[in-house]
Order: C-alpha cells, then sequence, then structure tokens
C-alpha cells in the first residue's frame, strides 16, 4: 500500500472503512438498516462468535453501544452507529454526528414507584432525591437544569430494582414499550428527551476520508426509514 | 524522553530555518492578562493566589502570553517578529481519559504581517516542520473562522440564537444543527447553505460549490480562502492543504483563516492554529497576527504510528541501517 501523488492530491490512507456495529437492542435495527444498504449481514446474525466479519466492502466491527464512541473517537473504528443516550451520556467524546437513522426509538425519562409520592416526599422534606442510573451524567444534568438537588447513584444493572428495594427514590432510565417499568410498579413522571440510533464518525477519518464517508453516509441516509 | 527531545529538536531546527527566534515566558500569568486574551474561551483551569492576593493562573496556551510579551517589552522594535517556542501549556481534563493536564506546545507566531501573506507563511512553517518530524502524509484543514458567525449573522438570527447553533456546530453535530437550523425563520435556500456548508471540505472544487450556495458572506470567505490558497500554491505547500468549511476551533480569539492538523495514521487532531488579528490590540498594540501549535505528545504518538506503518522517511532510512 504505497501512496502516490495523483492530480494533485494526496491518495489518502488506504484499506477498507471500519464501522462500528452496536449489540443489543439497536442490533437488528442496525443489521435491517445494513441489509438495505446493501450490505450482507448474513454472518452477523448466525451463530458466529466472531468480533469482526467483512461485507458489502466494510469492516463491521461488532460491539456495546456505549463503546462505539471510544472506538470512534480514537479512530479505532471510522464510523460506527450508537444510540442517542450513549452520546448525551458521553459528550465530552468528540466525534462526528452525522444522521439520524430513526429507529431504535427511546425515551430517556424519571421513574419513581407507582402510588407512592415519594420522589416528590423526599424532595419536600429532605430537599434533595436519591436517582439511581445507568446515566450519571444525563441525571446529574437533568436535575441541575431544573434546580433541583439529587444524589446520582451509579447501578450497572437493572436500574428498577433501586427504587423497590430502597436503594433509591427514583430512576432515570431509557424506556421503551414502558412494560417493564409496568411489570416493577414504577410509573413515568418526566421526560428527558426522546433518543433514536445516530451515525458517528471519527473527526479525522471525516477529513481525511471524505469522499468515502460521505458516500456512505450518502447511501444510508437514502436507505433510513422515514 | 531521546525520541520525543528529538522531535522537538526537529521541530525547532525548521522553525529556525525559516527564521523564527525562540522564546520563552512563565508557565504562570495573571488570571486578567489569560481573560482578556480570550473572552469567548473557557476561563484558566488552574488559578490561585499569589501572596498579595493577586489572582494567577496556569497559562492555557502560548499565544497570549506571547502577545503579551510582544507588546510590553519589544516596544521599540520594528515588526514583524518571527517568534517559535516550545513550552507546557496546561488545561482541565475529562476524567479517566488518560489526558494529562500538562501538556507540551510547540509552535511559531509571526506578529505583523496580514492575510494572506502572513497566513501563506505560517502554513508553509506548519508544513516543513510536519516533514521534519516524517509526517510527510500529515494534511493541514485550512477553513474560516467568521464565515458561520457572519452568514448566521446575514440571515438576521438573533445573537442567543447564534451562539446555541456555534455550539453544536463546534461539538460536530450535525443532527442537532439540522434540529436548529429548522427552527429559524428563513428560506428554502438559506437552510440548504447553513446545513451544507458545515459538510464541504476537500480540495479547490469545494470552493466552487460554496460559491454555488450563494451569499455575501460565504462570497467573502471564499475570497479570502482562494487568495490564501493561491498564496499557498506559489510557496510550493498547496497540496498540503484540505479546504474545510466546517471547520471551527474552540479558542475565542481567532479572526480569519484556521487551521488543523490530521495524520492518516491517528485518529486525533496534531494540533492547530490560524489569524489572530484583533489579539495584539487588545494589549495595546495592533499588529495582524497568525500563528500555529502543535501538541509534542500527539506528534510523537504519530511519528511513532507512521513507523510502525513503514510510511516514514525515519523508517525507512532505519530500514536500510538493519540491512
Amino acid at each position: 500500500m504505497r501512496f502516490a501523488e495523483v492530480s494533485g492530491s494526496r491518495v489518502r490512507e488506504e484499506g477498507t472503512l471500519k464501522l462500528a456495529v452496536p449489540r443489543g437492542a439497536l442490533f437488528e435495527g442496525t443489521l435491517d438498516l445494513l441489509d438495505r444498504v446493501g450490505v450482507e449481514t448474513g454472518e452477523l446474525r448466525g451463530e458466529s462468535r466472531s468480533l469482526v466479519f467483512v461485507a458489502g466492502g466494510l469492516v463491521l466491527v461488532t460491539m456495546r453501544p456505549s463503546d462505539v464512541p471510544t472506538y470512534v473517537e480514537a479512530g479505532a473504528a471510522d464510523l460506527g452507529i450508537t444510540g442517542k443516550d450513549v452520546l448525551l451520556e458521553q459528550s465530552d467524546r468528540a466525534v462526528y454526528e452525522l444522521l439520524d437513522l430513526g429507529y431504535g426509538a427511546c425515551r430517556l425519562v424519571v421513574a419513581g414507584r407507582k402510588d407512592d409520592q415519594s420522589l416528590g416526599e423526599a424532595e419536600r422534606r429532605l430537599g434533595s432525591v436519591r436517582i439511581a442510573t445507568k446515566y450519571p451524567r444525563i441525571a446529574t444534568r437533568h436535575f441541575e437544569q431544573s434546580g433541583r438537588q439529587a444524589e446520582v447513584v451509579e447501578v450497572k444493572g437493572s436500574v428498577e430494582l433501586a427504587p423497590l428495594v430502597g436503594l433509591a427514590d427514583g430512576i432515570v432510565d431509557l424506556v421503551d414499550t414502558g412494560r417493564t417499568l409496568e411489570q416493577n410498579a414504577l410509573e413515568v413522571r418526566e421526560e428527558i428527551t426522546r433518543c433514536t440510533a445516530r451515525l458517528v464518525a471519527n473527526r479525522v477519518a471525516h477529513k481525511l476520508r471524505a469522499a468515502e464517508v460521505d458516500a456512505l453516509t450518502e447511501r444510508i441516509k437514502g436507505a433510513v426509514r422515514r | 524522553m531521546r525520541e520525543l527531545r528529538r522531535v522537538q529538536g526537529a521541530l525547532a531546527a525548521a522553525f529556525e530555518r525559516f527564521g523564527y527566534g525562540e522564546v520563552a515566558t512563565p508557565t504562570i500569568e495573571y488570571h486578567e492578562v489569560l481573560a482578556r486574551g480570550d473572552e469567548r474561551g473557557a476561563p484558566a483551569a488552574y488559578r490561585f493566589f499569589d501572596e498579595n492576593g493577586e489572582l494567577l493562573a496556569m497559562r492555557t496556551d502560548m499565544t497570549i502570553p506571547i502577545a503579551r510579551l510582544v507588546s510590553t517589552r519589544l516596544g521599540g522594535a520594528e515588526p514583524p517578529f518571527r517568534l517559535c517556542y516550545t513550552g507546557n501549556a496546561y488545561r482541565a481534563i475529562r476524567p479517566q481519559r488518560g489526558q494529562m493536564r500538562e501538556f507540551l506546545q510547540a509552535g511559531v507566531e509571526l506578529i505583523g504581517v496580514e492575510a494572506p501573506d502572513g497566513t501563506a507563511e505560517v502554513i508553509e512553517v506548519l508544513a516543513a516542520a510536519l516533514d521534519a518530524v516524517g509526517l510527510t502524509r500529515a494534511v493541514i484543514g485550512l477553513g474560516d473562522a467568521d464565515l458561520y458567525r457572519q452568514l448566521l449573522a446575514e440571515h438576521g438570527v438573533s445573537d442567543d440564537r447564534r451562539e446555541s447553533i456555534l455550539r453544536v456546530l463546534a461539538g460536530h453535530d450535525l443532527v442537532g444543527l439540522e434540529a436548529e437550523v429548522d427552527q429559524l425563520e428563513i428560506a428554502p435556500d438559506e437552510r440548504e447553505t447553513l446545513l451544507r456548508l458545515p459538510t464541504l471540505r476537500g480540495g479547490r472544487e469545494v470552493l466552487d460549490r460554496a460559491r454555488e450556495l450563494g451569499g455575501a458572506a460565504v462570497d467573502r470567505a471564499i475570497q479570502r480562502l482562494a487568495t490564501t490558497h493561491d498564496a499557498l500554491v506559489a510557496r510550493g505547500v498547496g497540496d498540503r492543504v484540505q479546504l474545510d468549511l466546517g471547520l471551527l476551533r474552540d479558542l475565542g480569539y481567532y479572526t480569519g483563516a484556521i487551521v488543523e492538523v490530521y495524520d492518516p495514521a491517528v485518529g486525533h487532531v496534531l494540533g492547530g492554529g490560524g489569524r489572530y488579528d484583533d489579539l495584539m490590540g487588545r494589549f495595546g498594540w495592533s499588529l495582524p497576527a497568525a500563528g500555529f501549535a502543535l501538541y509534542l505528545e500527539r506528534v510523537h504518538i504519530a511519528q511513532a504510528e507512521e513507523e510502525r506503518l513503514g510510511r516514514s522517511p525515519a523508517a525507512e532510512g532505519r530500514g536500510g541501517e538493519a540491512r
């Protein structure tokens, strides 16, 4: 892979563009989108334990959605797909946010126990509420911006558990159908924002591989269901 | 440390070749000096009091201290001034990111030469400095700091609206930009201009595409970029530059041309700079100026990566010796 002078401009790093693909809740929607773009995803849908696939002129790297900004910011992946919730939580990651992909629509909400005013009561009597969440920075920002004091407790697993056993007065979490909240006798108190899947790009790749990045972005844009 | 010193030495020799003389300033400045230099930017992260209760700060870059130095110490001398430096600067870090509060910068300031000549000279020095450390594939992005702000003003966008749009753009959030622009009461073709402009980057042809989008602010910026680019071509470094109408830098003192440095072997920006024609005036001696700074630790990483990929002249030279 030698670089050479071609019509006055340098040939950039060759090799295939790397796209970070989120496993988990956005996995199906992402594979469906890639199918519509013309990237064969059969291998990813199979039982394979591989993490890296080559398909449709791209290297697809599969990972947790919350790792996508890390890989893309460092340039280990040129582009990536992840949820807006992840981007908001990691808002200090310097990546380009190129497209709203429309799928994976969810709401980030504050929820509390049904038929229980403890969220309001804690605020009134103690001047502060305790909030369990996987999104400590979004939760902190939300309560700060609305001028309320909150003690934010970060948990990694099922957030719904925290108010049930008294770890917290409420939670900040991503809600899709609301069934999980329902089953745990919780209800939505406030909506913070709505989230969908987003296409992101590394800053240097966005500049130095502009033509390829733009072409792929246009292809994906054409395949997004409005 | 030996490798880092070698990078530093190669950069200093390149600056010297273009007639830039080294200066040094204290790491500690009066906070008021730094604040005066960069009103729009974030305040210095590390501040403390001296024995008389004066507020001091660790410098956040080298440009403001050098502007202060020139206006207070070189008063009798005849501009232009060609100055270079290597020194530590200090900024707040984001937790758990392996970032350092203290980082080494090397760069130049050309004070007293107007655009486009001054800008072109600084970019020529930057290209030579990158070559000197083996980053022959590095690319210099060239944009215009005033373009988007003036474009929004031209469309009659209110001040706070404008700041929030610029903030979204500085955060590289093109989805958020579309949401912001959709709230403005503007014609469809103006909307198209605001959304398409930040995505235009590449060779000279992007200026033609930008001109098609129209608008007086766009025309002025294109004119500035075209004359700068002509001057760069005349100096033989036109092919090192990528024109980028979406470029924004987070320091508040830039006016006109701004640059950013990328290398294909690494995912982060290696440095940047631009024109700061208003900065010297804030220290009592109004002079046009331009400069750049490279982050030495990042340049070192890029050099190591290029050698690993076998792309740098240094690596080829060593390969020859091994045989």
